[in-house]
């Protein structure tokens, strides 16, 4: 009995097979067209002064060492950094906070949800168009604007960020939320236990997972971010340095790269896509962690 | 004793209604500031942001008629190519995805699993990190046109579709399948009538992802595209803003209303769906 379904499933594995160009044939062709040929050759011109792609010529790790001496780029680097941790911080806690409050059985719990997720279906470019003239509704009381001073740019692009990704993180919460188990929640309660420690020692440790998943995104959603970013203030104010070079205060990573891209100086295409490596390392670093992080705990459950 | 605990709950419940019912007005408020100022005359947008636009403001839908032309591009058009390319690439998507996973769950070769670490690997690779290269190479085989940008879509994003409908497959027994084949079913057969009924959950998941994703997108179709041909509605927002030094704010108002309500109509109709599909793809960072 056992032999026969072995051969029976590899012989369906063996006919299968001979279909494979058609079922594989339009994500492999797409794949390399859309993702493997671009990486590779990304890599390539990295290390290559080019004004087109067919004149490359390769010179070695001098666009890094541009991409590395960039002010604007090494200043774009830290407001990134600093954007991602604040908001990192500031999106969890209050996600977590809705969705605790949520779960509690209070009425109108599944309008309020409605309600916190929509921002999400709302594109990056229109959010931002929304809240700058928000912004500047605000702001033209004292008569300045968001673009004028850079601490604007920065709590704005924060306050745009959680109001979008607050609903998206309460998803995943309220899904870790009520797989808390109800006896261990009823024995904390028989047991005595104040709310704050039934909070504090039964009910996070049994939403790790979930808060974990949510960290690592909003980390990563804040590296890349590049709508808002552009949309919002897309890199003002500027400041001209003594020495010539302008930094652009509220410019983030990605912006910078897009930027660098689009200027005009001879070299600046292969600076530009150094750059991208170089923030490809970093987006996928994290990543990876997070992959390796989610991996071990799922094994030790 | 058990009656004090009661209300003390109840009041606890009520204070926490209040405060939700508080944080809802707030977040509402963004969507209502843009109501109220398609409706206004542009040089009030600025200087009386939150008022109603009542008397001298009202401006009627002037704002949405002058938004319909404005920037020398009819709205409609970029309305129209939004809706071709969301479509055509999450059908694309859909279909060759699904079939892949397919194929790499049940062959299980060297190449499938080469290839499905390719994926799992491009789900962590930043579009910044390709997008230059992979505008070259998209105009260089004329992949340029709003029929032709679901391929590169299909490339750029098949690793989490792939990834989510991998994982699934993998759960459904393959006695249904083996049952299909001695019954005569080829492995064609067997895919489209019974594997492809029993994947319906997981495809309305990723088809969530991929319309929200498509639609919104901005980078990719404003690098890929001929932008004086074709734009998408992100791209003609992003131009109405970013090519003028002053900016018609009531009649932006009323082109990001308009691009807003099928997007609100499209979530009322289908949030369930949409809240699992968002819960089930938190893998993607």
């Amino acid at each position: 009995m056992k032999k026969k379904k072995i051969t029976n499933s590899n012989s369906i594995r063996r006919s299968t097979r001979r279909w494979g160009l058609f079922f594989l044939g339009p994500v492999v062709a797409a794949f390399t067209i859309g993702f493997v040929w671009p990486f590779l050759q990304g890599i390539w011109l990295s290390m290559c002064s080019f004004k087109t792609i067919s004149n490359a010529k390769f010179i070695g790790l001098g666009n890094y060492a541009k991409a590395f001496s960039d002010v604007g780029f090494r200043h774009a680097f830290w407001y990134t950094a600093l954007f991602a941790i604040v908001s990192l911080v500031l999106i969890n806690v209050l996600a977590f906070a809705v969705a605790y409050a949520l779960t509690q059985g209070i009425k109108g719990s599944n309008l309020y949800r409605t309600v916190f997720f929509m921002p999400n279906l709302i594109g990056g470019i229109v959010l931002g168009y929304i809240w700058s003239m928000i912004f500047d509704g605000i702001l033209s009381w004292y008569n300045t604007s968001i673009l004028l001073e850079s601490k604007y740019g920065f709590w704005g692009l924060i306050i745009l960020m959680c109001w979008q990704q607050i609903g998206y993180m309460m998803i995943i919460y309220i899904a870790g939320l009520q797989n808390v188990p109800g006896e261990m929640l009823e024995a904390a309660r028989i047991d005595g236990a104040t709310r704050w420690q039934t909070l504090f020692k039964v009910t996070i440790p049994n939403v790790m997972p979930s808060i974990t998943i949510c960290m690592f995104l909003s980390l990563t959603n804040g590296f890349k971010l590049f709508d808002q970013n552009l949309a919002l203030t897309a890199g003002q104010p500027f400041i001209i340095q003594p020495g010539g070079a302008t930094i652009k205060t509220t410019e983030m990573l990605a912006l910078n790269i897009f930027n660098t891209f689009n200027a005009s100086g001879a070299s600046s295409q292969g600076v530009a896509q150094a750059k991208a490596v170089v923030f490809f390392v970093l987006v996928a670093g994290l990543g990876l962690c997070q992959l390796g992080y989610t991996r071990k705990k799922e094994v030790q459950q | 004793m058990n009656a004090k605990t009661l209300s003390a709950e109840a009041r606890r419940k009520t204070i926490l209604s209040v405060v939700l019912a508080v944080i809802c007005v707030i977040y509402v408020l963004p969507a209502v500031a843009v109501v109220i100022n398609s409706f206004k005359l542009n040089t009030f947008v600025k200087t009386d942001t939150f008022a109603l636009p009542t008397g001298e403001m009202w401006a009627g839908f002037s704002n949405f008629i002058k938004g319909m032309t404005f920037g020398n591009y009819p709205f409609a058009k970029s309305v129209l190519y939004s809706v071709v390319i969301t479509l055509l690439s999450t059908a694309l998507i859909l279909l060759c995805t699904s079939m892949a996973a397919w194929y790499i769950a049940r062959v299980n070769s060297l190449f499938c699993k080469a290839l499905y670490f390719l994926c799992v690997f491009s789900m962590v690779v930043p579009f910044q990190m390709v997008m230059f290269t992979l505008s070259k190479t998209a105009n260089n085989l004329h992949l340029n046109t709003p029929w032709t940008i679901p391929i590169i879509y299909l490339g750029f994003g098949a690793g989490l579709a792939i990834f989510m409908f991998v994982g699934f497959v993998k759960s459904i027994p393959l006695e249904i399948e083996e049952a299909a084949a001695i019954d005569g079913c080829g492995p064609l057969r067997t895919y489209f009538s019974v594997v492809v009924p029993m994947l319906k959950p997981t495809m309305i998941s990723v088809g969530i992802l991929e319309i929200m994703w498509v639609w919104n997108d901005f980078l990719l179709p404003y690098l890929v595209l001929d932008k004086n041909l074709y734009r998408t509605i992100p791209i003609h927002i992003q131009y109405l803003k970013g090519s003028y030094g002053t900016v018609d704010l009531g009649a932006t108002m009323a082109l990001i209303l308009l691009s807003i309500i099928p997007v609100i109509v499209f979530y009322l109709t289908c949030q369930k769906h949409i809240i699992k599909g968002v819960a089930a793809g938190a893998v993607k960072g």
